[in-house]
């Protein structure tokens, strides 16, 4: 074997810290969610977790209606996540597989609209959502959320690359609908990527902040991210219970994460630039 | 104008084999339906508001008062505000503090993740997301914990070493760098996965050539690697431009208390944190538009001076 080949220790001894630092957070707030405020806050600091987390966690859905935030985040993120999946589909097939005037120009303007900062127009989005009577409900969150210029590049991406114009000919010749081609053929074909793009959504509309923030009023309608908020301001000294708040809104997530993270970082890196 | 499924990528061109000489016009108007809920979306949710800004900025504006035409007297008024610029130099500040060191750590990971025959690799790729799919509010409480003045962890191994605690919350350096580990932290795996998928993309002979040649690691690293990410640094540092001088919910969430202004003196307000205050807890509508006017040229200008700076200068061959 060819010496200058093989792994150095040194590299496992880099990338180990680098898990080890990508960890270690998520460990460390279960040692203070699982330990009683007098420890969590003692020199030197406990390093393992202690037996305190049920107590803690129980004490979260006590302090914050944590069950209906976290169904709250499910459906809006849900939500996204199956908008995403389907409506970012369709507009792929359309751009990579229809003909139609306009279409050039219509796919420059998706892609630019990626460069537009538009979250700093909070205010009159604010204005907009407060026009239609959606502040302080779920679909204020969900409506803006259902599709994206990304998923649309990324869909027209895996369609143009895996769906042969023969296949959808001889479709078109068996007399099928344009909507049939795409639901029976085209979308089938593409699911595994519209299923990483449905998670990109999921994780990313969960884990949102800031408009939520803004669009929430009453403790009934918050996310779990906005829990966290509301368990960290209701309790400025007991971190232990905003670390159980933070750390039960993660977990679904690691859970998730446990079953398809294989398939998320193959579709990350599948969707990314190649040479 | 025809819609049938087109048989080559250019538009316009006519399908190779013949389909019905006259569509139905559900037909010829499906391309326009599939791809109109994004605009729909995007002209109702992001559009209009971004020139809508523009409108109100204009404006003496209270959501439940007057409107009153001021022309540029927010703007005026913004240059004039000691608490603007603050919020601009921090914003920058913590942009810089997180960029930088985020993008040299995943070209290095990326590297050494692109050896041919590591093992774990699969664990090692996932491990590096994990921060990714942890929530920004998660990752702040974990971290203002971690970076406590009196009980953090970061400082009793200090302590060891015998430094003094530092305040990260209260200094201005100290709270940049937390909001700076935080956003680290939250995107290093995520831009080493970018990377890597790139580095991939290079054919393996040209580091066994090179390897054969004697060229060690880092010479293979500074040779091959580096010019071959360049399109996949100049993306990421135009999003991470983009992204990170919006930056917002960290600055909130590491402060308990005076949480919109960042702190007593404001030591790690940003530009989108001044927004929310003026706007939404000062209910001055106009003026807030008008930071947010300046955010947005603030961003184009550095948008566009990254890309033209990144896309220009050439590593050394």
């Amino acid at each position: 074997m060819n010496k200058a080949n093989r792994v150095r220790w040194w590299t496992y001894l880099l990338l180990g810290l680098a898990v080890f630092a990508c960890l270690f957070p998520l460990y460390w707030m279960f040692v203070v969610a699982s330990t009683d405020s007098a420890t969590a806050t003692q020199m030197p600091p406990e390093i393992v977790p202690g037996g305190n987390f049920f107590h803690l966690a129980g004490l979260v859905f006590e302090t914050v209606p944590f069950v209906s935030s976290m169904v709250n985040s499910l459906i809006v993120a849900g939500a996204i996540g199956v908008g995403h999946a389907v409506l970012c589909s369709l507009a792929g097939f359309a751009f990579a597989k229809m003909s139609f005037r306009g279409r050039n120009t219509l796919f420059l303007i998706v892609v630019l609209t990626m460069t537009v900062p538009t979250q700093l127009a909070v205010i009159p989005q604010y204005m907009i959502i407060s026009n239609l009577n959606w502040v302080d409900t779920l679909q204020a969150l969900i409506v803006p959320g259902l599709a994206s210029a990304f998923g649309i590049f990324w869909m027209r991406q895996h369609i143009g690359a895996t769906i042969s114009d023969e296949l959808l000919q001889a479709a078109r010749i068996d007399g099928a609908t344009t909507w049939q081609i795409f639901w029976r053929i085209a979308f089938p074909l593409v699911r595994p990527a519209a299923f990483v793009l449905g998670l990109l959504g999921f994780v990313t509309a969960w884990n949102d902040f800031l408009w939520p923030f803004i669009v929430l009023k009453s403790p009934e309608m918050y996310t779990a991210q906005i829990a966290i908020k509301a368990l960290q301001n209701s309790f400025d000294i007991d971190l232990g219970l905003a670390m159980s708040g933070s750390f039960l809104a993660t977990l679904p997530l690691l859970v998730l994460f446990i079953f398809v993270g294989r398939r998320m970082v193959a579709g990350i890196m599948d969707g990314a630039f190649k040479g | 104008m025809t819609t049938t499924l087109s048989t080559s990528r250019a538009a316009g061109t006519p399908p190779a084999v013949p389909t019905r000489v006259r569509q139905s016009i559900r037909e010829r108007v499906a391309p326009y339906a599939y791809i109109a809920p994004f605009f729909l979306i995007f002209a109702v949710f992001g559009l209009v508001p971004l020139l809508f800004t523009f409108y109100v900025a204009l404006f003496d504006w209270n959501p439940i008062g007057e409107h009153v035409f001021i022309g540029l007297d927010n703007f005026t008024r913004l240059l004039d505000d000691a608490r603007f610029w603050n919020a601009a130099w921090n914003t920058i500040s913590i942009w810089l503090w997180s960029t930088v060191p985020q993008l040299l750590l995943a070209l290095v990971l990326a590297h050494l993740l692109n050896h041919a025959r590591l093992r774990f690799a699969v664990f090692l790729r996932m491990s590096m997301l994990v921060p990714y799919i942890t929530s920004v509010a998660a990752t702040a409480i974990v971290f203002a914990q971690m970076f406590d003045r009196d009980y953090g962890l970061l400082n009793w191994l200090l302590g060891l070493v015998g430094v003094e605690p530092i305040d990260f919350k209260q200094s201005v350096w100290g709270s940049h760098l937390l909001i700076a580990a935080m956003v680290t932290w939250r995107w290093f795996g995520y831009t080493t996965l970018l990377y890597l998928a790139s580095l991939q993309a290079i054919p393996r002979a040209l580091y066994e050539a090179a390897a054969v040649d004697g060229a060690g690691s880092w010479k293979q690293f500074r040779h091959i690697s580096i010019p071959s990410l360049r399109p996949v640094i100049v993306f990421t540092i135009v999003t991470s431009t983009i992204g990170g001088l919006q930056i917002f919910t960290e600055p909130l969430l590491i402060s308990r208390v005076s949480a919109v202004t960042c702190g007593p003196v404001r030591q790690c307000q940003t530009l989108a944190l001044f927004l929310y205050e003026q706007g939404f807890g000062q209910f001055q509508f106009g003026y807030g538009a008008a930071i947010g006017v300046a955010l947005f040229i603030l961003i184009i200008a550095f948008a566009t001076l990254n890309y033209l700076l990144s896309a220009r200068v050439r590593p050394e061959r």
